[in-house]
């Protein structure tokens, strides 16, 4: 029952969101204020249909409704209730459900905070009723999750136990609040091209901003807690393998930072209209190919649940025509918005400028490394694989220049800046950038070129953040947005470069009573346990951390085996001192209670994540400064909007 | 050369009691950077020297025979690509259908940087 309710809200959903296409893009001609009644509150609508289903398929997780397909392919009754839950999205069909729900979180949130005017808003609302449109049909025809089995079976077969893992509930989420919160800056690039009075236009850049500042937090967000999970959960401490599914959140990531930026410049002194509206259309198309890439089987990873190719044409299909379609929008009308920007080769606007240059550079090295090989093969050419050394000698160096250039960014004024002036202010950054070469150089083994280049590139981010946080003391919290952001981008740089020069590693077998050495550490072994969690069966070993001779922390491995999915798992156990990692993945059972275990030292590690959290804080501050002041009024174009509107 | 890789072959289980560590610790290095440019065919998005598969393991193996039969790492690799294709290799060499994936990141950047320079000198030219 509550299955045919979820289908029939979908059904709903869908025909809410074409009145809401058609509505809102009415809306957008001057005098039609009733269109844009409608639309308002079909976005609404829409928002409450896709949860009233994404609450249905929920329940019936949580209920074990095992006469759902999707349910029964992807659930099990003992499987604790978080895991229920996050099995909702855990699988194809669910986690395109939830795309949609956010899809419709972002329509009604345009639609309730109505920036930029009510023409640009509807118009705006018009081309994310397009958007939802198009994947509800996605859904509806080519993965519907409210399937029914029958007979329905008696047990479900279960949830890969690597998904069975709190990191792993919360990543998907926050990855799809990224990723389709480009949705949301995408429409009002289309709106601002589609409502092409200038005046009108060019505020979409205000208006998108917050929800392009959203986006980006979470995306942030999403990709350091996949990358924290990768970390535990491999059993041997891999937080980035330049997997084609871990670039699929990169390249959206690296085109919304550029847009941040540059739609920065567009707001607050006009430079880069045009730009900027290419780079919003440029980043919903990364997240469009991202999930294409992701939910098409067209490679081959963990994430790749999905191998069915109608789905993968479907996606195909859809982001020739949103692409497409919003490039030819782009073509046409974008000439008549072109107001040349005036500043100075050294100013503000010269940096953020070079900023996405840079970025886009290395986006493209992403997404040339990610479907070379795929295109290659596809034309009948040779199969290759490309790893984590090319991206070493592509992305590595383009990203690297990027970074020594962001300290100039905020020192340098809007128009006009004074180059010497910005020098002898970074001056202290130069030290500090030197002082942790020296130190790298001098007391920390093994010496590496690239490790010392890194620290002295950190302390140059770093320096120059903490020179720009004194400059603004007293200032309004989101001054200081940009500062902690790229402090963030610093720190995690330390922690990577670290755990890649200074990590060492153990793989030794040992029985009971006996003890080992990784690193600085001593380990003593006492032997293993046999536990029962709520699904698996366990072994666990108990570690003891011997300082002197003395007995400190335990670390308590496991290895999990989970019956109804037949499958092993590794429960990595991590002893950090917020500074270095102590890691241990216990191996398999030798004979004579023996057992080989792999310990790593992973020196600086929790920076990489602390580095990504900062830069969150960091866009959070900025968000927090942007909704709390109400839309300026006094702005050039709000009269005239004030004036259409009437 | 076929032959000599049959021959080789042959040879292995005289050499099976290669150590799963070599003492040397510059024989040591040199395997783990070998086996870390290296991508198991079987999980493929992890290198040789991480993945835990049974693959993996023996290409492990056959690195470590190599260089203990005093092989280079360039030879080991040509015999791994001519074994099991380019794939294998995480570092995709440069010939002539791979040229375009390596330079592609610098004609962007070059283009961009082309593209700014237009723009920031359009832009200087309204201020002044």
């Amino acid at each position: 029952m509550i299955g045919e309710l979820g289908q029939v809200a979908l059904c709903f959903a869908l025909a809410l969101s074409l009145v809401l296409a058609v509505s809102g893009l009415m809306g957008a001609g001057a005098p039609a204020s009733v269109a844009r009644r409608v639309a308002t509150s079909s976005a609404m609508g829409l928002l409450v249909f896709v949860a009233l289903a994404f609450g249905a398929l929920t329940y019936a997780f949580v209920t074990s409704d095992f006469s759902v397909a999707l349910v029964a392919n992807h659930s099990h009754t003992l499987k604790p209730l978080v895991y229920k839950i996050s099995g909702v999205w855990g699988n194809h069909e669910g986690s395109m459900l939830l795309w949609v729900l956010v899809l419709a979180l972002y329509a009604a949130m345009v639609a309730g905070l109505k920036r930029g005017g009510e023409r640009l808003t509807s118009a705006a609302l018009g081309v994310q009723g397009l958007v939802a449109a198009a994947f509800l049909l996605f859904i509806l025809f080519t993965s519907n999750p409210f399937m029914r089995l029958d007979p329905t079976p008696f047990e479900g077969a279960g949830l890969m136990p690597l998904l069975q893992d709190p990191g792993l509930a919360l990543h998907p989420p926050m990855l799809y609040i990224g990723y389709v919160g480009l949705s949301a800056s995408f429409s009002y690039a289309a709106a601002g091209l589609l409502v092409s009075e200038e005046a009108i236009a060019n505020n979409w850049a205000r208006a998108a901003r917050p929800l392009i500042l959203m986006a980006w937090i979470a995306l942030t967000c999403g990709i350091a807690l996949g990358s924290w999970w990768a970390y535990y959960v491999l059993g041997w401490g891999g937080f980035w393998a330049w997997d084609p599914v871990e670039n699929a959140s990169l390249m959206p990531w690296l085109i919304a930072t550029a847009l941040l930026h540059s739609a920065l410049a567009t707001e607050k002194s006009g430079a880069f209209r045009t730009w900027s509206l290419l780079l919003a259309i440029a980043g919903f198309s990364m997240s469009l190919i991202g999930t294409l890439l992701v939910r098409s089987g067209l490679i081959t990873s963990v994430h790749a649940f999905a191998n069915d190719p109608t789905r993968g044409l479907f996606i195909m299909v859809l982001i020739f025509f949103a692409v497409g379609g919003a490039l030819a929008l782009f073509a046409w009308r974008a000439p008549a918005l072109r107001v040349g920007a005036a500043f100075e080769p050294v100013s503000r606007e010269t940096t953020l400028l070079l900023n996405n240059v840079f970025l886009v550079a290395s986006c493209a090295c992403v997404f040339v490394g990610t479907l070379y090989p795929l295109v290659l093969d596809a034309l009948g050419g040779a199969k290759i694989s490309v790893g984590p050394p090319y991206y070493a000698l592509t992305f590595v160096p383009i990203f690297f220049a990027l970074m020594l250039l962001v300290p100039f960014g905020p020192q340098l004024l809007w128009k006009r800046g004074d180059l010497r002036a910005a020098w002898r202010a970074l001056y202290p950054a130069l030290g500090l950038a030197g002082i942790a070469a020296m130190v790298v150089l001098a007391l920390v083994s093994p010496r590496g070129i690239a490790a010392t280049c890194a620290f002295a590139v950190a302390g140059w981010l770093i320096g120059a953040s903490l020179i720009d946080i004194r400059r603004r003391r007293g200032a309004r919290a989101s001054a200081f947005a940009a500062a902690l952001a790229h402090a963030g981008l610093g720190i995690t740089l330390m922690g990577v470069a670290g755990t890649t020069a200074w990590r060492s590693e153990a793989l030794t077998v040992v029985a009971p009573g006996q003890t080992m050495t990784v690193g600085p550490y001593t380990l003593r072994f006492d032997g293993v346990t046999r536990e029962k969690g709520p699904n698996y069966i366990a072994d666990r070993g108990h570690f003891v951390i011997m300082d002197e001779g003395k007995p400190g922390a335990t670390l308590e491995p496991e290895h999990r085996f989970y019956p109804a999915e037949g499958q092993d798992m590794n429960d990595t156990a991590i002893h950090t001192t917020g500074l270095r990692d102590l890691y241990l993945a216990l191996g398999d059972d030798r004979d004579g209670g023996r057992f080989a275990v792999r310990a790593h030292v992973f020196p600086l590690a929790p920076l990489i994540w602390l580095g990504g959290l900062v830069m969150a804080l960091g866009g959070m501050l900025s968000l927090w400064g942007r909704l709390r002041v109400r839309e300026p009024e006094a702005t050039p174009a709000a009269p005239a909007m004030a004036q259409a509107a009437e | 050369m076929k032959t000599v890789i049959a021959f080789l072959l042959m040879m292995v289980p005289a050499l099976a009691a290669v150590p799963e560590t070599f003492s040397d610790p510059a024989l040591e290095a040199r395997a783990r950077n070998l086996q870390r440019q290296l991508r198991c065919l079987v999980c493929q998005s992890e290198s040789v020297d991480d993945s835990h598969s049974p693959f993996a393991n023996d290409v492990r193996n056959l690195v470590r025979e190599q260089i203990a039969a005093g092989k280079s790492d360039r030879q080991i690799e040509d015999f791994l690509v001519a074994r099991y294709g380019d794939f294998i290799l995480m570092k995709p060499p440069l010939q002539s259908d791979t040229w375009l994936l390596w330079l592609a990141p610098f004609l962007v950047l070059g283009a961009g940087g082309a593209v700014a320079a237009v723009v920031i000198k359009k832009a200087a030219a309204r201020e002044a």
